[in-house]
C-alpha cells in the first residue's frame, strides 16, 4: 500500500469517501421515508380515504364524552377520539393513564383498521390546558379522600 | 433591589466581554500586550460577576422573593429548600444564567492557566471565548431576563415543573449537561485560535486535551444521569427514546468522542488536521443547536418549555458561527496540507479513520432524524414524527461495528500490524465471539442485533482486558512486580491509554446492559384486588393495599406490595402517583427493585377511589443496572486519563512552556 503515490491514494479515498457517502445518504432517504409518524386529527385521519389505513399515525384529539368502557380484569380500553367534526372509536390494551377521562386531550399511536377501529399501541395524554372540565371534588386530595391514610391530615 | 443588582452584573458582564475581546485582538494584531492583559483581566471579573448574580437568584429563589421574574415562574412557598434552590436550572432564563456562570468558570480558569503561553494563539481563544460569553449574556439581558421586576408582586408561585422536582437525578443531570457543554467552548476557542493565529500544529489540540476530555467526561455523565432519570421517572422503563432532546445532548457527545480519537491520529502522524478543526468547530455549534432545541420550545418535550423569540438568536448565532468558521478553514486550506499519510489499512489510524466515519455518519442520522419533523413542518406544513424504527434501523448497524472496532483498535500497533501480531491478539477474543454468540443462538436468542451485540462484547472484552494483561505481563518480567501492582503502575504511567481502556469497558459494560434489557424485557398490565398477586419472573407480586397522604407540596397515592420469591417475603415496593399543586395530571413514581441480573419495576397505572383494585405495570428488565455502571465506569476511565501525573505536575512547574511539557508526556 505504501507504495501507491500520494496522489493516486488522495483521489482514491476521496472517491471511497464520496460513495460510502452517497450509499449512506440512500439508505437514511429511504429510512426515513418509510418510518414518518404522521399526526391527524380525525378529520384528516378520515380525509385520506383508503391511505388511511395500516400506516402508522399519531391521532389526536379529544375523548368523546360518555364514550370511555374500561374492563380492568381483561384490560380492554375502548373509547372514541373526536375533534368536533368527526370521531373515530379507539381501542387499546392496557391500563390507561389515571388522568384519563371524557373530554381530556390524548394522542393514540397506532393503526386504522379496515373495521374502522383505531387499534392503540400507545396512549398519551396530551398534556395542555387548552380543554379543562372541571373535576369532581377538586383537588386530588378531595377526589381519593377515602383513600388517606388514619391519623394523617 | 435584587432585580437590579442581578440585571446589572450581567449588564457590566456583556459590555466587559464585548471589550476584552475587541482588546484581546487589537492588542494581539498591535501589539500591545497590556491591552490581551487587560482582556484577561475582563475574563476574570466576569466569573464574579457571574457568580454573584447566581448568587442572588439562589437567594431570591430561597426568600421567595417573587419581585423577581424568575421566581414568581418557578418558586413556591411550599416547595422544599433543596428543590427551591435546584430550581436555578428548572426553567429557560435560570438555566441561561446558570450557563454563564459555567462559561464564565471556563473561560476565567482557561485564560488563566494558558497565560504563559506565547504568541497569538491564546488571546485569539480568549477573545472567542468573550464573544461565547457576550451571546449568552445579551440573551440574559434581553429575551431570557430572569431578573425582570414583577408588579403587583405575587404572593406565591406555581413551583417548577412537576416532572423535575420528582427526582434527586435533577439536580445532577443539567449542571453535569451543562459542564459538559460549556466545556466544549474551551477547544473549540483554541481551534479558532490556531486558525487565526496561523499556528496550525498540534499545539492548540495539546492545549486543550484535558479540557476536552473533561467536557466529554461531564457530557458522558449527564447523557447517562438523563438515561436513569428517565428510566426512575417516567414510569415506561426505558432510558432513551430518540426524544429530539435526547438526540440534542448525544450529537455533540458523538463528533466529541470522534474528535478525541482523531486528534491521536494528528499528534501521532500529523494527519487529519482540517478533519479535527472540522470536529471540534461541529461539536461546539452541537451544542447550541442542542440548547436551542431545548429551550426554544420547537420541539415538544419534557425540556422545552417557553414558546419565544429566543429560537432566532439560537439560529443566528449558529448560522454566524458555521459561516465564520467555514471561512477560517477554507482560508487555511493550503496550510493544512496532511504533513502524514497512511502506511497500512491494518493499523491503528485506520481503524480510527473508521471510527471517524462511523461516529460521523451516527451524527448524521441523529441530525436528520432530529431535524427532519422541523422542517417538514416548516416547509410543508405537515405534524409529522419520526419514529423509532428509523434510528434503529439506521444506526444499530453502526453500533454494532464500533463495538468490534472498540476491540480491534487497541490491540493494532500505529502505521503497520504484522501478522503474527494479529494471531497472537484475536485467537482468544475470536474463540470468545464465536463461543458467546453460539451460546446466545443455543439460548434461544433470534434478534441478529442482540447474538451480535452479545457477541462482539466479549470479543472486545476479552480483547480490551488482553491489552491489560499484555503490559501487565511486561512490567511483572521487567521489574519483578506483583499482578496488582504492575497493572497499577501499568495504568499509573499511561494514563491516557489505559484510562481511554476503562472507558471502553465502560462502554462494553452499557452495550451488554442496553441489549439485554432490550431483547428481554417482559412487560405485564394486571389488575389486582388487595391479597390478590401476580407471578412475575421469580418472584411474586402481592398487592397489600392503597393509600393516599398529604405532603406539602404534593399529594401521593400509593400501593403497597410485597415480593416473595418461593413464598417467601424478600422485599416491599410501593410506587405512587404524585399529585403536584392544582394540576390533574399525576407524575408517577415507579417502584423498582434493582439486582444485578434484572430489575423489577412496577408502575402504579390506575386505581379505584376507594381502593377496592388497582392496575399495575409489571416489568421484568434485565441487567439494566449495567447500564448505568459502565457510565460510571467510563465517568472513571476519562477522569483516569485527565489525572495530571506526578512527574508532569513537576516538569509543568519547571517548564514555563505547556508545549513542551505536554510534549513530555504520555502516548
Amino acid at each position: 500500500m505504501s507504495t501507491v503515490s500520494s496522489g493516486g491514494r488522495r483521489i482514491g479515498l476521496v472517491v471511497g469517501l464520496v460513495v460510502v457517502l452517497c450509499g449512506f445518504a440512500y439508505l437514511l432517504y429511504g429510512g426515513i421515508g418509510e418510518n414518518l409518524v404522521y399526526f391527524v386529527t380525525p378529520t384528516e385521519l378520515l380525509d385520506k380515504g383508503e391511505a388511511a389505513y395500516d400506516a402508522p399515525v399519531r391521532l389526536g384529539g379529544q375523548v368523546a364524552p360518555g364514550t370511555v368502557r374500561w374492563d380492568a380484569e381483561a384490560l380492554d380500553l375502548r373509547f372514541a377520539i373526536t375533534d368536533g367534526e368527526n370521531t373515530i372509536q379507539v381501542h387499546s390494551t392496557g391500563a390507561p393513564p389515571q388522568m384519563f377521562r371524557d373530554g381530556i386531550g390524548v394522542i393514540v399511536e397506532g393503526r386504522y383498521t379496515r373495521d374502522g377501529v383505531f387499534e392503540s399501541t400507545n396512549l398519551m395524554v396530551k398534556h395542555s390546558n387548552e380543554y379543562r372540565p372541571p373535576a369532581e371534588g377538586h383537588p386530588p386530595s378531595e377526589m381519593y379522600r377515602s383513600l388517606i391514610r388514619e391519623g394523617e391530615s | 433591589m435584587i432585580s437590579t443588582l442581578g440585571f446589572g452584573t450581567i449588564a457590566v458582564a456583556l459590555a466587559l466581554s464585548v471589550y476584552g475581546a475587541v482588546a484581546a485582538v487589537v492588542g494581539v494584531r498591535t501589539r500591545r500586550p497590556e491591552l490581551v492583559q487587560s482582556a484577561s483581566v475582563a475574563a476574570y471579573v466576569n466569573f464574579a460577576l457571574l457568580a454573584i448574580a447566581n448568587l442572588a437568584m439562589v437567594y431570591a429563589l430561597v426568600v421567595h422573593d417573587f419581585s423577581v421574574s424568575y421566581v414568581a415562574q418557578v418558586g413556591s412557598r411550599a416547595t422544599p429548600l433543596f428543590i427551591t434552590i435546584i430550581s436555578l436550572w428548572s426553567a429557560l432564563e435560570g438555566s441561561i444564567l446558570f450557563w454563564g456562570l459555567v462559561l464564565a468558570a471556563y473561560t476565567a480558569s482557561a485564560v488563566y492557566l494558558h497565560r504563559n503561553h506565547p504568541g497569538p494563539l491564546v488571546p485569539y481563544a480568549t477573545a472567542t471565548m468573550l464573544v461565547v460569553g457576550a451571546f449568552f449574556y445579551m440573551l440574559l439581558i434581553g429575551p431570557a431576563n430572569p431578573f425582570e421586576p414583577v408588579w403587583p408582586v405575587p404572593a406565591d408561585g406555581p413551583g417548577p415543573n412537576p416532572l423535575l422536582q420528582n427526582h434527586i437525578l435533577m439536580a445532577v443531570h443539567p449542571p453535569l449537561l451543562y459542564l459538559g457543554y460549556v466545556g466544549m467552548t474551551v477547544p473549540f476557542a483554541f481551534a479558532i485560535g490556531a486558525l487565526l493565529s496561523g499556528e496550525l500544529d498540534a499545539t492548540w489540540i495539546r492545549m486543550t486535551r484535558r479540557w476536552t476530555v473533561t467536557a466529554w467526561i461531564f457530557l458522558s455523565l449527564a447523557i447517562v444521569a438523563g438515561m436513569w432519570w428517565s428510566y426512575e421517572v417516567l414510569g415506561w422503563a426505558g432510558y432513551w427514546a430518540w426524544d429530539p432532546v435526547e438526540n440534542a445532548s448525544f450529537m455533540p457527545w458523538l463528533t466529541a468522542t470522534a474528535f478525541l480519537h482523531s486528534v491521536m491520529v494528528q499528534e501521532r502522524r500529523e494527519m487529519l488536521r482540517v478533519w479535527n478543526l472540522s470536529l471540534i468547530v461541529s461539536t461546539f455549534l452541537l451544542t447550541i443547536l442542542g440548547t436551542f432545541l431545548t429551550r426554544s420550545g420547537i420541539v415538544q418535550s419534557v425540556h422545552a418549555f417557553t414558546q419565544g423569540t429566543i429560537g432566532y438568536y439560537f439560529i443566528g448565532f449558529i448560522a454566524v458561527g458555521l459561516v465564520f468558521s467555514l471561512i477560517l478553514l477554507t482560508g487555511r486550506g493550503t496550510e493544512l496540507r496532511s504533513a502524514g499519510n497512511l502506511d497500512s489499512p491494518l493499523s491503528r489510524e485506520t481503524v480510527f479513520l473508521f471510527n471517524n466515519l462511523i461516529l460521523t455518519a451516527f451524527t448524521f442520522t441523529v441530525l436528520l432524524g432530529t431535524l427532519y419533523p422541523i422542517l417538514a413542518e416548516a416547509l410543508r406544513g405537515v405534524k409529522v414524527s419520526v419514529g423509532a424504527p428509523f434510528y434503529n434501523k439506521m444506526t444499530l448497524p453502526l453500533c454494532m461495528a464500533l463495538l468490534f472496532l472498540l476491540g480491534v483498535g487497541p490491540a493494532l500497533p500505529w502505521r503497520r500490524a504484522e501478522p503474527d501480531v494479529l494471531r497472537r491478539k484475536f485467537v482468544i477474543p475470536g474463540i470468545a465471539l464465536l463461543v458467546v454468540a453460539g451460546a446466545s443462538l443455543a439460548l434461544g436468542l433470534r434478534q441478529p442485533y442482540g447474538i451480535l451485540a452479545f457477541g462482539f462484547a466479549a470479543f472486545t472484552l476479552c480483547a480490551t482486558l488482553g491489552e491489560f494483561a499484555e503490559g501487565a505481563r511486561a512490567r511483572m518480567r521487567a521489574h519483578g512486580e506483583s499482578p496488582l501492582v504492575a497493572l497499577g503502575r501499568l495504568i499509573g504511567a499511561n494514563r491516557r491509554r489505559y484510562g481511554g481502556y476503562i472507558a471502553h469497558l465502560g462502554v462494553i459494560s452499557m452495550a451488554v446492559g442496553i441489549a439485554a434489557s432490550s431483547t428481554f424485557q417482559k412487560v405485564r398490565d394486571v389488575t389486582l384486588k388487595p391479597g390478590e398477586s401476580v407471578r412475575a419472573g421469580a418472584y411474586d407480586v402481592r398487592f397489600d393495599q392503597l393509600w393516599a397522604q398529604n405532603e406539602p407540596h404534593r399529594f401521593v397515592v400509593g400501593a403497597d406490595l410485597t415480593v416473595l420469591a418461593e413464598g417467601k417475603e424478600i422485599g416491599r415496593l410501593a410506587p405512587r402517583l404524585n399529585f403536584y399543586g392544582d394540576r390533574d395530571e399525576p407524575i408517577t413514581t415507579p417502584a423498582v427493585r434493582t439486582r444485578p441480573h434484572a430489575d423489577l419495576y412496577i408502575n402504579l397505572m390506575a386505581f379505584e377511589r376507594d381502593g377496592s383494585s388497582a392496575t399495575f405495570q409489571v416489568i421484568i428488565e434485565p441487567m439494566v443496572v449495567w447500564i448505568w455502571i459502565g457510565g460510571g465506569i467510563i465517568g472513571l476511565g476519562g477522569f483516569i486519563a485527565v489525572l495530571p501525573g506526578r512527574r508532569r505536575r513537576r516538569e509543568a512547574a519547571v517548564v514555563t512552556d505547556p508545549v513542551a511539557a505536554g510534549k513530555g508526556g504520555d502516548v
